[in-house]
């Protein structure tokens, strides 16, 4: 979607600034509106990803989204800082699949590092390219022209000037660049002209306000679930009691006496649609079926890590390797081991999952917030059988969705409903369905072991984790095999089997990393499928990793901080832990503190590290833990974050302690409960979150500057770290290692009884 | 059976005429009105994303039937304030940058605004015991509460 840029700036075409730059008017694309025209998408052409209009006002293409996290902003103020326009006069096309070529979506908080630097390779192309025809126009060599907001003029006369506007407005520029051949995340434009250096810059490194805000605090913009399409039906999903069971039999006449309720049963495949939403909704609810006998067996809640223990391993992968770990074990004075439990967790976002389909004339247009518009593309190809030419996603903002969850399957659902029943098709799913149904974060059993010479150096290291695959479906809705639309409906099942390591910086002389794949609980359709949620594996390698980190260095009774010091050797992740400790005013000593066991109110501090990509984090935690009662309040967390080149800091320091929130969120109370047949965590009654009566620390955020690096990702970075920031301060404080997650009252109160 | 209200919402009055009298004003307000901004979170009245004021007082509109209305006025978020006058607490959302994604945004402002139209001042107990009914699951709960204190300073 595109946020309609204010066409009350303009330039005449004599390059005068003619209107001063008045508030701008944010007003949100109305989505009922007849969408705008597709484009034509070459990746090698210039005009795929900006445009500039009679007005002189700047559109670019952006083929990811924005999630609410201010990428709609950074994005454009690293287009208007090559173009040297005023930000307020660049506009951004959103996740049109038809308007934007395929950046990927949302992934790996890559907005501005992949996509954002290639439009703004694109910017500054295109501003060399109008350096050129200005050059040519006013008969000035290009050396001697200037820019200032839109406007080329001839430094020595001033007079001598034109606009963007009257240079290129309404016309392409029909210039190839350069194009890896690549889509997606991974691709790559560049122009031959240099992107500006940081002592340049005029707008990266401000912060401007969030642009989508305003629509949002006022009500006024629209989203997703908001699409209303002229004769659109409303459908609900009918989902089963027990995992597996697929419907047998349905009573339409349960549903009779509700006005235009319809049934739409196609293989496993079972909505109900009618004209009123609220009556589909009824119908969801009153609708009788006959469910096939279905036996899941699942282990439960409380037996997941045990079962996940004795599990047999499909795919065992050592992703790293250095030295000989078997053979320096065996040289080791002294072997410490450690092994820490991560639950499933569910993305529960706070809308469940809400698509629009519209198919009509051997085409589909789908409205949906999903991180992944161009992927969806795919998928809804796939499932309704058309060449992805023919299939359009328009993305529009929506609820904030981290990871793979329930948005790809609902937008599915829409498709195959709006081609059965021949009329656009919107699908909201329900509470239980955002929580109970969504793809799954795994639950994991991380073990680590370390080897101690007689000097307590660690010279032998091993991590390794077992787990559900991340990838049991896909991080996108890409195929017929990864929503719940494509098992129901027979589609064969492409299940990938992977995890991850932890960070790699720390060096010791022998290592080995890796991890084991269990095999899924459930292997079609299931509420246990399990893929990426929000910073997909770090969650569960971290707190397993960085706990132990802490565990080998209170055993080796080094400082928690001066132990990682002593092993990382990259000056960055050095700096990470170096500034946090020192903003935190870190006290260097072992842990557990001296007192440790006395108290019954205990303070303590933890720190956790680690370098994601190329984004350097250290998050040190401050807690007080209440021995009697189990609860442990956060009191200051102090996060050192390390992105290279900044855009927008303020953005970027409200995305750090909004995720620090909900880290905490998963840290303290996430937990899926599932019983053999069914997930039963379906509401925020059976899943329980953070609220805000949750003490909440101090949040302390030290950006670190690096201006001269290539920008990384922040979205998911710091999170990671909450675990075990926390576990290691509640060690810290009590000499109790806490070695599951969540920490939930009555769990750390057996753990400090038990020790 | 069909039956017909008369709703009054955000100043205007309008007729609509629904299946059954027991529907949620959430589904009227979205469906039958047009109006986007309380959204669908739960249904259940567990998140507040559907919050309006019904004569002042947020309300869970998923669990309200519009048989329950009467001629109560009811406010939804755009009838709140608008950029030239803004609720002091949508001011206070904006000075403080509170949301990300701002699907549970209804439950927040509206909830904190009947907070502040009540009581210009609350204690931060008062504040974090208002909110505490509300999710998020984006983790703005720390700059809520940081806005509505700031709306509350300044009135
Ligand atoms: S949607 Fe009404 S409280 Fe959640
Ligand atoms: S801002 Fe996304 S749910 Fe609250």
């Amino acid at each position: 979607m595109t946020i309609a840029l204010s066409r009350r700036a303009f330039i005449s075409s004599t390059g005068a600034l003619v209107v001063a730059l008045a508030s701008p008017d944010w007003a949100d694309a109305a989505a009922s509106d007849q969408p705008a025209a597709a484009r034509s998408l070459k990746p090698d052409q210039l005009d795929s990803y900006i445009a500039i209009d009679r007005d002189g006002v700047v559109t670019a293409y952006y083929g990811k989204i924005d999630g609410g996290q201010g990428l709609g902003t950074s994005i454009p103020q690293m287009v208007a800082e090559e173009l040297d326009v005023p930000l307020e006069r660049v506009q951004l096309v959103i996740g049109d699949t038809g308007r934007t070529v395929d950046m990927g979506g949302a992934s790996a908080a890559t907005g501005v590092s992949r996509a954002g630097m290639n439009l703004r390779r694109m910017a500054a192309q295109a501003r060399k390219l109008l350096i050129e025809k200005a050059a040519e126009k006013l008969g000035v060599p290009a050396e001697r022209l200037a820019i200032s907001a839109g406007v080329i003029h001839d430094s020595a006369d001033p007079a001598k000037a034109v606009s963007y506007a009257a240079l290129i407005g309404g016309q392409a520029f029909d210039s190839a660049v350069k194009w890896n051949g690549k889509l997606g995340n991974t691709l790559a434009v560049s122009g031959d002209t240099k992107i500006k250096a940081p002592k340049d810059f005029k707008v990266i490194g401000t912060s401007p306000p969030r642009r989508d805000l305003p629509g949002k605090v006022f009500g006024t913009l629209e989203m997703a679930a908001d699409v209303r399409l002229p004769g659109m039906l409303h459908a609900r999903m009918i989902r089963p009691k027990i995992a597996g069971a697929v419907p047998i039999a349905v009573d339409e006449s349960s549903i009779a006496d509700i006005p235009g309720a319809q049934v739409v049963h196609i293989k496993d495949f079972l909505a109900v649609v009618a004209e009123k939403e609220w009556n589909a909704v009824r119908a969801a609810q009153k609708l009788k079926v006959t469910w096939s006998e279905s036996n899941p067996n699942f282990p439960g809640t409380e037996g997941l890590h045990d079962y996940i223990r004795k599990a047999p391993i499909i795919k065992r992968v050592i992703q790293m390797q250095s030295g000989d770990f078997d053979d320096g074990i065996k040289q080791a004075a002294r072997i410490i081991e450690g092994e820490y439990e991560f639950p499933t967790q569910s993305h529960s976002s706070t809308g469940p999952a809400c698509g629009v389909a519209d198919y009509r004339d051997g085409g589909c247009t789908i409205y949906s917030s999903t991180q992944k518009p161009h992927y969806a593309v795919h998928g809804v190809a796939e499932l309704l059988d058309l060449p992805p030419e023919k299939v359009r996603t328009i993305w529009m903002f929506g609820t904030g969705s981290y990871g793979r969850n329930d948005q790809g399957d609902a937008t599915a659902d829409a498709a195959v409903l709006s081609k059965h029943l021949g009329r656009p098709v919107r699908v909201q799913y329900m509470r239980y369905e955002g929580i109970a149904w969504d793809p799954k974060g795994t639950a994991s059993v991380n073990r680590s072991k370390v080897g101690l010479d007689a000097s307590g150096t660690v010279i032998a290291y091993e991590s390794i984790s077992k787990a559900f695959s991340r990838l049991n479906v896909q991080t996108s809705e890409g195929r017929a095999a990864d929503v719940l639309a494509g098992h129901l409906l027979g589609f064969p099942l492409k299940p990938e089997q992977s995890f991850e390591i932890p960070v790699a910086s720390y060096t010791f002389a022998h290592q080995r990393r890796g991890w084991e794949i269990v095999p899924p609980l459930m292997d079609r359709a299931s509420p246990m499928r399990t893929s990426h949620l929000r910073d997909p594996y770090g969650p569960p390698i971290l707190f397993g990793s960085e706990s132990f980190m802490d565990e080998v260095a209170a055993a080796t009774n080094t400082d928690p901080v001066d132990f990682r010091l002593r092993y990382l050797t990259d000056p960055r992740d050095r700096d990470a832990v170096r500034i946090a400790a020192e903003h935190y005013g870190w006290d260097k000593r072992p842990s557990p503190r001296p007192d440790a066991k006395s108290a019954d109110v205990a303070t303590g501090r933890g720190i956790a590290f680690r370098r994601h990509f190329t984004t350097y984090v250290a998050l040190i935690a401050e807690v007080r833990v209440h021995r009697k009662t189990g609860v442990i309040e956060p009191i200051r967390y102090v996060c050192a974050h390390d992105v290279g080149l900044i855009i927008n800091p303020a953005t970027l320091r409200q995305v750090i302690d909004r995720q620090l929130v909900y880290g905490t969120s998963r840290t303290f109370f996430e937990e899926l409960r599932f019983d053999k047949n069914m997930v039963t965590s379906v509401d925020w009654l059976t899943y329980p979150v953070l609220f805000a009566d949750f003490p909440l620390p101090q949040i302390d955020i030290v950006l670190i500057e690096r201006p001269e690096e290539a920008p990384s990702g922040a979205a998911e970075m710091a999170l990671g770290l909450v675990p075990a920031a926390v576990g290691n301060a509640v060690f810290d404080a009590t000499g109790v290692r806490l070695r599951r997650v969540p920490f939930t009252p009555e769990r750390v109160k057996a753990a400090l009884e038990k020790a | 059976m069909a039956q017909s209200f008369t709703l009054a919402v955000d100043g205007t009055t309008r007729t609509i005429v629904v299946d059954d009298p027991d529907m949620p004003l959430l589904y009227a307000l979205r469906d039958d009105l047009g109006l986007n901004n309380p959204r669908f979170g739960c249904g259940l009245g567990q998140c507040g994303a559907c919050t309006v004021h019904i004569d002042g007082r947020p309300s869970r509109s998923c669990i309200t039937p519009l048989s329950a209305i009467g001629d109560s006025k009811i406010t939804t978020l755009a009838g709140l304030g608008t950029p030239e006058h803004p609720h002091p607490i949508q001011k206070a959302w904006l000075d403080e940058q509170v949301s990300q994604c701002a699907y549970c945004i209804n439950g927040w402002i509206m909830t904190a605004a009947a907070l502040l139209d009540e009581k210009p001042h609350p204690t931060d107990k008062e504040i974090v015991d208002v909110l505490s009914t509300l999710i998020c699951r984006c983790g703005t709960h720390g700059a809520a509460i940081r806005a509505v204190k700031r709306a509350a300073q300044a009135a």
